[in-house]
């Protein structure tokens, strides 16, 4: 269990503000933490992991205390066991696939297990290449290994996969899904992608202006607010065409694009770029194979 | 006349070796500062720092020959340790690295602030040290800016002239060095003498340098 319960002072784009995080992890969870940009999701995980000092307030991971502003404890970064992937991956230029891996190596048993751990994200054959010649995809990956090297309490992970082709972020969500249920380590995802959200986490906890407002399965938290609808999709609104008395919306389901009709007036609600639930009664939908 | 070649331009080299030698060791933890430091004064520092490249040398020199000389408090502390700088080869160190020191510590400072924050920080959640970090990442990552530091400073120091004019003098064996030795031949009309020193010099300092980028420009390929 890890627990924590921090305030910050934020800047954001609306001006300061004093963050207040308030947040249980069970252990072997996967919690995605889902938010708009500025709302303070990658300062929690900089906190976690002490990049970043809290004003005040606690954190406990399995026990073991890592930040308490009452007794005074703050442990550097180097004395936490976390796994950090960072958005830029921040591999070592200098080092090799496996010099990456070998350098996060604190004893033996780690080196030892690096073979397999590069076995694993299928990068055996590029193993002595520099990251500089690597792909975005496999560079994310080996971030990935280079995090499990140490066998964390937890991995955080920051917008991994944002930098990607949608093909490779859904590859990528996959592996990230199996090496969950194989390795089974605490991970704390930061994402605003609903589809990698769903399929990667057990519970989601949505960040707004510094406070953690829900915590929930993310199943939930998509389709609480809905209507009666047997058939619901989530997708991010591409175009807004006024044709008055009606609107016409262009909508990116997944890979496909997808135009509805509106009226004006509920047109008021949605922007372009804003994510928005298409949903349809059960027995309106025409299905036909696809050959 | 020969010997005499010979241990001038051993002089120069053994000066221009020592100078970059220590200013490696000085400029790399002053670019750290002056990099990441937060500290208001820090400006100040830079300014000092880059003081050489605008300054006549002359002036550095006659401020250094002041300081050196036994009359001054900084000369009387050093007398009474045996140590005179004025007119020494010890001098020239001191005048060169301080005259250098923008040369060396402008390449590692440019190569260190292109790094991304990001490095640091993964080796930090990686357990590795600051000083691990500093050793084993970023002085790796930062290879080109550290031998630019060192070639220039190194090509610098050979090519100095007027703090060493100034602060040595023209003592053969102990401060005369190639750039001075030109000048004094040319003043007694030595020209095929004089030539004798521009000649190696020029290609020495070619043949460094083209070594140096070309070493650069492959290893350069090879991590971008």
């Amino acid at each position: 269990m890890i627990s924590i319960n921090i305030t910050k002072d934020l800047n954001t784009a609306d001006g300061a503000l004093e963050a207040h995080f308030n947040l249980d992890i069970n252990e072997n969870e996967f919690l995605t933490l889902f938010g708009s940009s500025g709302a303070g999701k990658t300062t929690l995980m900089r906190l976690i992991a002490g990049l970043e000092k809290p004003k005040s307030g606690r954190i406990e991971v399995h026990g073991e205390v890592w930040f308490d502003s009452v007794k005074r404890i703050n442990l550097p970064p180097q004395k936490r066991s976390v796994g950090f992937v960072f958005q830029d991956y921040a591999l070592f230029p200098t080092m090799s696939v496996k010099e990456n891996l070998l350098f996060a190596a604190e004893n033996n048993e780690q080196r030892k297990n690096v073979d397999q751990l590069i076995e694993m994200i299928e990068l055996t054959s590029l193993a002595n290449r520099l990251p500089y010649s690597l792909s975005g995809g496999q560079k994310q990956r080996v971030a990935l290994a280079r995090a499990l090297v140490r066998q964390p309490k937890i991995l955080l992970l920051d917008e991994p996969l944002s930098a990607l082709d949608p093909a490779m972020r859904q590859k990528l969500q996959n592996e990230l899904a199996l090496l969950h249920n194989k390795l089974g380590v605490t991970t704390l995802l930061v994402s605003h992608d609903i589809a990698e959200t769903v399929k990667l986490s057990n519970r989601l906890a949505s960040v707004v202006a510094g406070r953690i407002v829900k915590v929930c399965p993310p199943m939930d938290f998509f389709t609480s607010h809905t209507l009666s609808g047997k058939l619901q999709l989530i997708g991010e609104v591409l175009k807004i065409e006024e044709d008055f008395p009606i609107t016409v919306v262009t909508l990116l389901v997944g890979s496909s694009v997808v135009k509805t009709v509106i009226s004006c007036m509920e047109a008021e609600q949605f922007q372009i770029g804003s994510q928005a639930i298409i949903s349809s009664k059960a027995f309106n939908p025409i299905l036909m194979p696809v050959h | 006349m020969e010997s005499e070649f010979l241990s001038t331009m051993t002089l120069t080299f053994k000066l221009a070796a020592i100078t970059t030698a220590i200013l490696l060791f000085i400029a790399i933890p002053l670019a750290s500062f002056i990099v990441f430091s937060k500290i208001r004064f820090k400006s100040v520092i830079e300014t000092i720092v880059s003081m050489p490249l605008v300054l006549p040398p002359s002036v550095l020199g006659f401020y250094l020959l002041i300081a050196f000389s036994p009359s001054s408090a900084i000369g009387t502390f050093l007398g009474d340790r045996g140590i005179h700088l004025a007119f020494s080869f010890e001098g020239l160190v001191v005048g060169s690295v301080l005259f250098s020191l923008p040369f060396m510590v402008h390449p590692i400072q440019a190569a260190l602030s292109q790094v991304p924050h990001s490095i640091f920080e993964a080796a930090y959640t990686l357990g590795k040290s600051k000083i691990q970090t500093m050793f084993h990442v970023i002085l790796p990552t930062i290879r080109h800016g550290l031998i630019s530091g060192m070639v220039l400073a190194f090509a610098h120091t050979v090519g100095e002239f007027g703090v060493i004019l100034m602060i040595g003098g023209n003592i053969p064996g102990e401060t005369r060095v190639a750039s001075i030795a030109i000048y004094d031949e040319v003043e007694s009309l030595n020209y095929a003498v004089a030539h004798q020193y521009a000649l190696t010099l020029f290609v020495v300092t070619f043949a460094i340098l083209l070594l140096v980028y070309t070493l650069n420009k492959k290893s350069f390929e090879g991590t971008r």
